[in-house]
C-alpha cells in the first residue's frame, strides 16, 4: 500500500528545488507518512496542505505521503488505532511518531517529527 | 426475587443479567441510551461492563462492542476466564468484539485542530462488525490522559454520547471518580440519563463494595446503597430489602422436633416458611434446638442447610449425639449440609451471597444459621440488620422455614436482641437461665408466635439422652423451680401426698369401726326389744285370757242367781277356785 503511491516520491525533488536539504534517497531509507483523515472537511484539507508544506521545506530525505479517508476505508483505523482526526503516522523510521491536528503548528510537526535539526541547519 | 411487571409506558429497558442489579433498575439500563458507570479504582466498572456484554451475547441475543482503552483484548480475556466466562469463545462467534485503543499522551504531538472522528469510525467499524446492540467504553480517563485540549474532548464527548444514543445502542460509559465529584471531568452531565456509583470501602480491614443508582431518568429505581460483590461467580448486587412484602403464606406445619414444644406453640409445631428466632445466652440450648429440627425435618425426608459459625461440621454431630440426636445418618444421606464458616473469613456480603448461594443450590426446605449475631463482629449492627432482612425476606420467598439463633450477651435484657431483628421473626422463642440454689437451669418461653395460640408459660428445659423435653416448672415463694428445686419439691408433693391418704385411711377405718359398734349396739337394742315385745305379748294374752274367765263367771254366777242353791256351791266352788288361781299367778 506504501509504495502504490509514487506520487509522494515525485514531491521531494520538487521541494528539493527551492529548499538546499532535499535529494531524492532510496526509498528503503526514506520515510513514510501516513496521514488518515475523515472526508473532505476542512481540518482534512488543511492538514493535507499542511504536511505537503512541512515536507517540502524541512524534509531531509526521500519520503512518501499515504493519505487515508477513513470514510472509505474505517477498517483501516484499526492497525493504528486512530481516535483522533487527522492523524499524521510516521512508521519508518521507528519509532513510530504519532502527530494529531490539522498540523497547523509546523514547530510541533518538526519536534514530532524529529525534524527540528534540519530546520536549525 | 420476583421481576416487577413492566407497563407499556415506562422506559425499555436493557437487562444486564446480573443479579440483583436488574431488581433495583427495575429491568436494567435505559435501551438505546448511555449509561455512566462510576467509581475509583478497582471497584468493578469492567467487569461491570464485561458482564453486561457477556450476559447480552450468552443471553439476550445482543451482540456487544467492548472498546478498552486500558486493558488489551488479551488482558481482558484472562481475567475474566477466571470468573468462568468464556470471553475468547464469544468473540470468535462474532457475538462481542474487543478492541483495545492504546492512547499514549507521550507519543502524540498535537498541531493544531483535531477531532475524534476516529474513535466513531472505529465504534462503527466494530458495531457493524458484529451487529452490536450494546456498547461498553472503558475507561473515558484513558481517553482523556491521551489529550491535552479539554475543550476539544468535551465537546466530542457530548457528540459521542449524541452518536451512541442516534445508534439505537445501549452503551455504558465507564469513568474513575474525581474528588468531590462523581467523575474527574464532571462527565455525569453528559450521560445524565443514567448514572451508577460503585464504591468499595474498607471498614475494620474487611471491604465492601457498594452500588448506588445516582440517577435513572424516566424511571424509578432503588435509591440506596445496595452492597454487591465480586466472587467466582461474577458481579452480583444484594438488594437490602426485596421490594415488596408479598410473599406468600402457607399455614402447612413444620414441627419443631420437640413434641413438647410442638404442644406449646398450640398448632404443632412452626408454620411453613416462617422465621423463627431463638435467642439466649451461652449454652442455653440454642443449637440443640436447631438440630431437633434438623432431624425432624430429614427424618420427614426434606432438605436442611446449618449455617455454623462458631462449631465445625463433625463437632455439631458429635455434640448433638450427646442428647440422642444423631444427625450422621443424614448428613451422610445428603439430607442435611452443614456448611462452616468464620464469620471474619469474609464481608457480611460475602456471606449473604454464599448463604443465597448454597440455598439456591441445595433446595432446602430449613435453613439454620447459627448463629446469626456472630456476624456483628463483622460489621455494625445497620448492616447485620439489613443483611438478616435481606435473608428473612429471602427464606420467605422461597417458602423456606428459617431458623435463626441469637445469642445474647449477658447481663444485657433478653428481650432486645442483639441485631433487634425480632421484628422480622414469626415466632421466637426465648431460652434463659434460671440461678437458683446453686444451680444453673434452662427455662424456654413462648415470647411471640404469629398466628398460634401459644403456651405462656415458662417451661423448664432440659436435655435428656433422648433429646429435648420440656417440663412444667413448679412455682414457689422464690418464683418458678427448676432443678433439683423442682426434683425436691416433687418428692415433698409426693410426700404430702402419701400422708394425706394415709390419714383418709384412718379416719375411714375408724368411721368402719364405729359403724360397726352402733351395728352391734342396735341389735342389743332389738334383742332386748324383742324380748320385752315377747314379754308383753305373753301378758296381753294372760289378761285377755283372765278377761274371758272373769266374762266367763260372771255369766255363770248370772246362771247360779237363777238357781240359789246352786249359787251357793258355785260362790263356795268360785272361792276355792279362785284361791288356788292367784296362787299360781
Amino acid at each position: 500500500m506504501i509504495t502504490k503511491k509514487k506520487k509522494g516520491a515525485a514531491k521531494p525533488s520538487r521541494a528539493a528545488k527551492p529548499l538546499h536539504s532535499a535529494k531524492p534517497v532510496d526509498e528503503k531509507n526514506g520515510w513514510n507518512l501516513r496521514l488518515y483523515v475523515a472526508g473532505q472537511t476542512s481540518k482534512s484539507i488543511a492538514a493535507i496542505a499542511n504536511l505537503k508544506r512541512i515536507c517540502e521545506q524541512h524534509m531531509p530525505v526521500r519520503y512518501h505521503i499515504e493519505v487515508i479517508d477513513l470514510m472509505q476505508k474505517p477498517q483501516l483505523a484499526v492497525n493504528d488505532q486512530i481516535v483522533a482526526i487527522p492523524t499524521l503516522i510516521r512508521k519508518v523510521p521507528e519509532p513510530m511518531k504519532r502527530i494529531i491536528g490539522d498540523l497547523s503548528a509546523t514547530e510541533r510537526v518538526l519536534i514530532g517529527l524529529d525534524l527540528v535539526p534540519a530546520k536549525a541547519e | 426475587m420476583k421481576t416487577r411487571k413492566i407497563s407499556p409506558r415506562e422506559l425499555p429497558k436493557s437487562p444486564t443479567g446480573i443479579r440483583g442489579l436488574d431488581e433495583i433498575t427495575y429491568g436494567g439500563f435505559p435501551k438505546g441510551r448511555p449509561a455512566l458507570v462510576c467509581g475509583s479504582a478497582g471497584c468493578g466498572k469492567t467487569l461491570l461492563g464485561l458482564e453486561f456484554l457477556i450476559n447480552g451475547a450468552r443471553n439476550y441475543n445482543e451482540p456487544g462492542v467492548f472498546m478498552a482503552f486500558e486493558e488489551t483484548p488479551e488482558e481482558l480475556i484472562a481475567n475474566v476466564s477466571s470468573l468462568g466466562f468464556e470471553l475468547d469463545r464469544l468473540v470468535e462467534k462474532k457475538m462481542i468484539a474487543l478492541d483495545h485503543i492504546r492512547v499514549e499522551r507521550s507519543e502524540i504531538e498535537e498541531t493544531g485542530e483535531y477531532d475524534l472522528e476516529g474513535l466513531f469510525i472505529l465504534l462503527q467499524y466494530a458495531i457493524d462488525s458484529v451487529g452490536a446492540k450494546r456498547v461498553v467504553l472503558d475507561t473515558l480517563e484513558a481517553l482523556f490522559a491521551g489529550f491535552s485540549s479539554e475543550s476539544i474532548l468535551r465537546a466530542e464527548l457530548r457528540r459521542l454520547f449524541q452518536w451512541l444514543k442516534a445508534r439505537n445502542v445501549t452503551a455504558v460509559i465507564t469513568a474513575e471518580r474525581g474528588d468531590g465529584t462523581l467523575t474527574r471531568q464532571g462527565l455525569e452531565e453528559y450521560v445524565a440519563d443514567c448514572v451508577i456509583l460503585l464504591d468499595n470501602r474498607v471498614i475494620d480491614q474487611i471491604s465492601t463494595r457498594r452500588l448506588r443508582i445516582i440517577k435513572y431518568r424516566g424511571s424509578a429505581h432503588g435509591s440506596n446503597e445496595f452492597p454487591f460483590l465480586i466472587d467466582d461467580g461474577g458481579f452480583s448486587v444484594l438488594p437490602i430489602t426485596s421490594l415488596s412484602l408479598d410473599h406468600p403464606v402457607s399455614s402447612e406445619i413444620v414441627p419443631s422436633g420437640v413434641p413438647d414444644l410442638d404442644e406449646m406453640l398450640g398448632v404443632g409445631g412452626y408454620f411453613k416458611g416462617s422465621s423463627v428466632l431463638v435467642s439466649g445466652t451461652a449454652g442455653t440450648g440454642k443449637s440443640t434446638l436447631a438440630a431437633s429440627l434438623c432431624r425432624a425435618a430429614c427424618s420427614a425426608g426434606n432438605r436442611c442447610l446449618y449455617f455454623s459459625f462458631e462449631e465445625s461440621p463433625n463437632q455439631i454431630v458429635r455434640n448433638m449425639r450427646s442428647v440422642g440426636i444423631d444427625l450422621r445418618p443424614f448428613v451422610n444421606k445428603g439430607l442435611l449440609q452443614i456448611i462452616a464458616n468464620r464469620p471474619a473469613a469474609y464481608g457480611l456480603e460475602r456471606h449473604l451471597v454464599s448463604i443465597h448461594k448454597q440455598i439456591s443450590e441445595f433446595h432446602p426446605s430449613v435453613v439454620v444459621v447459627d448463629p446469626i449475631t456472630s456476624l456483628i463482629s463483622n460489621a455494625d449492627r445497620n448492616d447485620v440488620l439489613a443483611m438478616s432482612t435481606r435473608l428473612v425476606d429471602f427464606l420467605k420467598a422461597e417458602q423456606i422455614t428459617g431458623f435463626f439463633i441469637s445469642l445474647s450477651s449477658a447481663g444485657g435484657s433478653l428481650e432486645m436482641t442483639e441485631i433487634s431483628i425480632s421484628s422480622l421473626m414469626d415466632t421466637w422463642l426465648l431460652l434463659r437461665d434460671i440461678e437458683l440454689n446453686g444451680e444453673r437451669n434452662r427455662g424456654v418461653y413462648v415470647l411471640k408466635s404469629r398466628g398460634m395460640a401459644h403456651s405462656n408459660q415458662i417451661r423448664e428445659f432440659v436435655l435428656t439422652n433422648k433429646g429435648i423435653r420440656l417440663l412444667k416448672v413448679y412455682l414457689g415463694v422464690e418464683g418458678v423451680l427448676t432443678g433439683s428445686a423442682r426434683v425436691a419439691q416433687e418428692a415433698k408433693e409426693k410426700e404430702i401426698a402419701l400422708e394425706r391418704a394415709q390419714r383418709s385411711e384412718a379416719v375411714a377405718a375408724e368411721l368402719e369401726r364405729k359403724r360397726m359398734s352402733m351395728e352391734v349396739r342396735i341389735a342389743a337394742m332389738r334383742a332386748e326389744f324383742e324380748a320385752e315385745k315377747l314379754e308383753a305379748g305373753k301378758l296381753i294374752s294372760q289378761d285377755q285370757r283372765r278377761l274371758g274367765r272373769i266374762e266367763a263367771d260372771r255369766a255363770a254366777m248370772a246362771l247360779s242367781r237363777g238357781k240359789n242353791g246352786a249359787v251357793a256351791a258355785s260362790r263356795g266352788k268360785n272361792g276355792k277356785n279362785g284361791q288356788a288361781r292367784s296362787q299360781g299367778l
